[in-house]
């Protein structure tokens, strides 16, 4: 996304309010966007002879409405916000990242395999911090290596991200299922369990993991990197114009690795809450499909840091509710996916309006 | 940047309050059921022709029993989603009784739920539940394998090739006992025919599913059956190329009007209307339970026009010595290494424990484990 230039900061009034008018149009037409969509998806229900209204009043029920249905959204968000910046940081260098699945699936191998020799002598805490370690280290190399390979070779980001992710799940294959397998489960190949005494519990009083608050604090902190550092300051000249970054003498190079390999650190510690939190152990559970998922998070977000959390939260309370419409109107499974699938066309067409409405223009400018 | 921060908030706080509005203004939600609730989960697609479609047939049997309420929920993950759609069910629907229908679910998911909520009765369909675990869970399921041999049985006398192809998900015990079972069955009526497997490595493959049929054609196999979650692309393939074909899991009879024999199907039915007379009755449900054609538990697909009368007679027999307890492993018997599994008039019991672990192919059988 193109960047507005903050003004210097001043209490007139009239700067005021153009700052308020020009922030509208982010506001009113992604509103209008999502009310579009919800119309297009009721006649789509209409057609299926449902109630659009029932429909919507159990979305809301099942992801927002009760206290269990926010504990169930924020569960099925956690994951989504830090496999959201897996895409989001890479976007401010104008790197299209679409891979971060890999990353997540070989981060929570990599904390599942570390943990192997450590239980059996390590106080939890050590190997905990172990495990994150090692997944935010696997799942930066990871996603490092893309970026290598687009800066040093010229390789689309996009494209590599996307076929290294099938190399990642081949080798949690290839170990789960041979060397590293629990013999004792002979059905679902697994690593060997971390045990419970290992695991991180839920935030107290909560069914809720704590990858939910290290979601939010690494988006806290990227937002301060990108948008409070030189760092982020030259990350964004980058993203606008790799050219006039280079002539700038930008360490552009550096800058794609480092942001790259923070994002892969992110999406490997999204595994290690997978690992940690919820399975305990690496199995092919882990191919859950969340980096792919937080590739969308991440284009409704803008690629926003900050967006990211309520737009995950958003999509978690869509899929907890999915469940709740799928038992009670006996819809398919696919119809959720059908409502998001509509949104996201609606919001990317919706991206055509922005500066053709003279309303949301500051008076001054 | 900090516009479009402020602006998503607002628009997630404005769609919140318009759902809201929608919600409070016309609460016309179905009430909730006053008998028994029984929630059912599947890992992948109702409609899928294999296990999900086997346990979503019996749960339309269910919903015919008088009050009784089934909610399904279709394409859970083994993930967290598992234990959260389960609450789901329990706090929003009011579930007594839960079956969890994929393997992945059991532990942890299926277990910390019942640690979490010890009214609700849970129920996995894999033979998981040890001393132990929660009194509240359990395990049920059925010997598909005693079903795959009276295939066998049907297919050896059908094959004019002595030829029959097999594909396979996962060379785990499990599988591995299903085509040890069908080959025993097809060994018994034809001692010349060889069974020949492929493994795809995958529960769903569909791609590598059709690679492995077609190969299996091509190698001179005239009947193919298989072991993979959804056995529709083998069937329909083994249709295609006008060879014969076995079912798994559910009927895939549709699929193959003309060289259908029969199938190896759970009757899940069976277990799922007796679980739910007797919480009617107020009984307790058992923690563990398996068996083949003694419970009930698994059938056989009617049979398809490939069938011969031949071989739908001697199926018959089997199915019926089956049920009375005759074992289909019957010595002697070697492994696909040459050692000795049974010996010389000696016999494993259907229901033998060290046949749970089974980790080998059976003389006879062509293919790797490895």
């Amino acid at each position: 996304m193109a960047d507005i230039p903050v003004p210097a900061p001043s209490f007139a009034f009239s700067e005021v309010l153009d700052r308020i008018r020009r922030s509208a149009e982010y506001v009113v037409i992604p509103l209008l966007a999502l009310a579009a969509s919800a119309v297009l998806f009721s006649v789509f229900l209409l057609f299926l002879g449902k109630n659009p209204i029932d429909f919507y009043s159990l979305v809301w029920r099942g992801g927002f409405g009760t206290s269990f249905s926010w504990q169930n959204t924020l569960v099925r968000a956690s994951p989504l916000i830090l496999a959201g910046l897996c895409v989001a940081i890479p976007a401010r260098l104008g790197m299209v990242v679409i891979g971060g699945e890999g990353a997540l699936v070989l981060g929570g191998f990599a904390a599942a395999v570390i943990a192997i020799p450590m239980v059996a002598w390590s106080p939890a805490p050590l190997t905990l911090l172990m495990m994150m370690i090692a997944a935010m280290a696997v799942g930066g190399i990871w996603i490092g290596f893309v970026g290598y390979l687009r800066h040093y070779r010229g390789i689309n980001e996009t494209i590599s991200s996307l076929l290294l992710s099938y190399i990642a799940v081949s080798i949690l294959n290839f170990f789960v299922e041979g060397a590293l397998r629990d013999p004792s489960d002979p059905n679902k190949p697994s690593t060997m369990p971390i045990g419970p005494d290992t695991m991180i519990g839920a935030i107290p009083g909560t069914s809720v993991h704590w990858g939910l608050v290290a979601g939010i604090i690494a988006c806290i902190a990227t937002w301060v990197l990108m948008n409070r550092t030189t760092f982020g300051f030259a990350a964004r000249i980058t993203g606008g114009n790799v050219r006039a970054a280079m002539a700038q003498g930008l360490p552009v190079g550096r800058l794609v690795l480092v942001s790259t390999a923070l994002a892969g650190a992110c999406a490997g510690l999204a595994g290690f809450f997978e690992v940690a939190a919820i399975h305990g152990k690496a199995n092919a559970s882990l191919i859950a499909g969340y980096g792919f998922t937080g590739i969308l998070v991440s284009f409704l977000a803008r690629h926003n840091p900050l967006a990211i959390i309520p737009v995950a939260i958003f999509l978690g309370g869509i899929d907890a509710a999915g469940g709740l419409v799928q038992r009670r109107m006996e819809l398919p499974d696919a119809t959720v996916q059908v409502l998001q699938g509509l949104m996201f066309l609606v919001l990317l067409v919706s991206e055509t309006l922005y500066g053709r409405f003279s309303i949301f223009k500051a008076k001054g400018a | 940047m900090l516009h479009s921060m402020i602006n998503r908030r607002a628009l997630l706080k404005g769609t919140g309050a318009g759902a809201l509005a929608l919600g409070s203004g016309l609460m016309s939600l179905p009430a909730r059921a006053a008998g028994l609730t029984i929630g059912i989960l599947y890992v992948g697609p109702r409609d899928d022709f294999g296990w999900n479609q086997a346990h979503a047939v019996a749960a339309a049997a269910l919903k015919e029993v008088p009050d009784v309420t089934v909610v399904e929920e279709e394409n859970v993950p083994e993930t967290i989603s598992v234990a959260q759609s389960m609450e789901s069910m329990i706090s929003l629907d009011g579930a007594n009784l839960i079956f969890a229908t994929s393997f992945g679910y059991y532990n942890p998911f299926m277990v910390d739920m019942a640690k979490k909520y010890p009214d609700v009765q849970f129920r996995h369909a894999a033979p998981l539940w040890v001393d132990g675990d929660p009194t509240n869970a359990g395990s049920y399921f059925g010997q598909l394998d005693q079903a795959h041999y009276v295939d066998g049985i049907a297919a050896g006398l059908c094959t004019k090739t002595n030829k029959l192809g097999f594909v396979a998900a996962k060379p785990i015990g499990t599988v591995l006992r299903n085509i040890n079972s069908f080959a025993m069955g097809v060994k018994k009526v034809n001692p010349a025919a060889t069974v020949q497997v492929i493994f795809t490595g995958e529960w769903s493959m569909p791609v590598r599913e059709a690679e492995a049929a077609n190969a299996l054609v091509d190698a001179g196999c005239d009947v193919l059956t298989c072991h993979v979650d959804g056995p529709k692309v083998v069937i329909e393939t083994a249709e295609g190329r006008g060879v014969m074909s076995c079912g798994h899991n559910a009927s895939q009879a549709p699929l193959a009007p003309k060289g259908f024999i029969t199938g190896a199907e759970y009757k899940w039915e069976t277990i799922y209307k007796d679980y739910a007379a007797k919480l009617a009755a107020g009984e307790a449900l058992p923690n563990f339970i398996g068996g083949g054609f003694d419970l009930d538990f698994v059938q056989n697909t009617p049979y398809g026009a490939a069938a011969t009368p031949e071989a739908i007679a001697a199926a018959d027999t089997a199915r019926a010595d089956v049920k009375a307890g005759k074992p289909i492993f019957v010595g002697p018997l070697k492994k696909q290494d040459g050692s000795v599994l049974v010996a010389e008039g000696a016999s494993l019991d259907n229901y033998a424990p060290e046949l749970n672990g089974t980790d080998y192919l059976i003389e006879g059988v062509v293919g790797s484990i490895t």
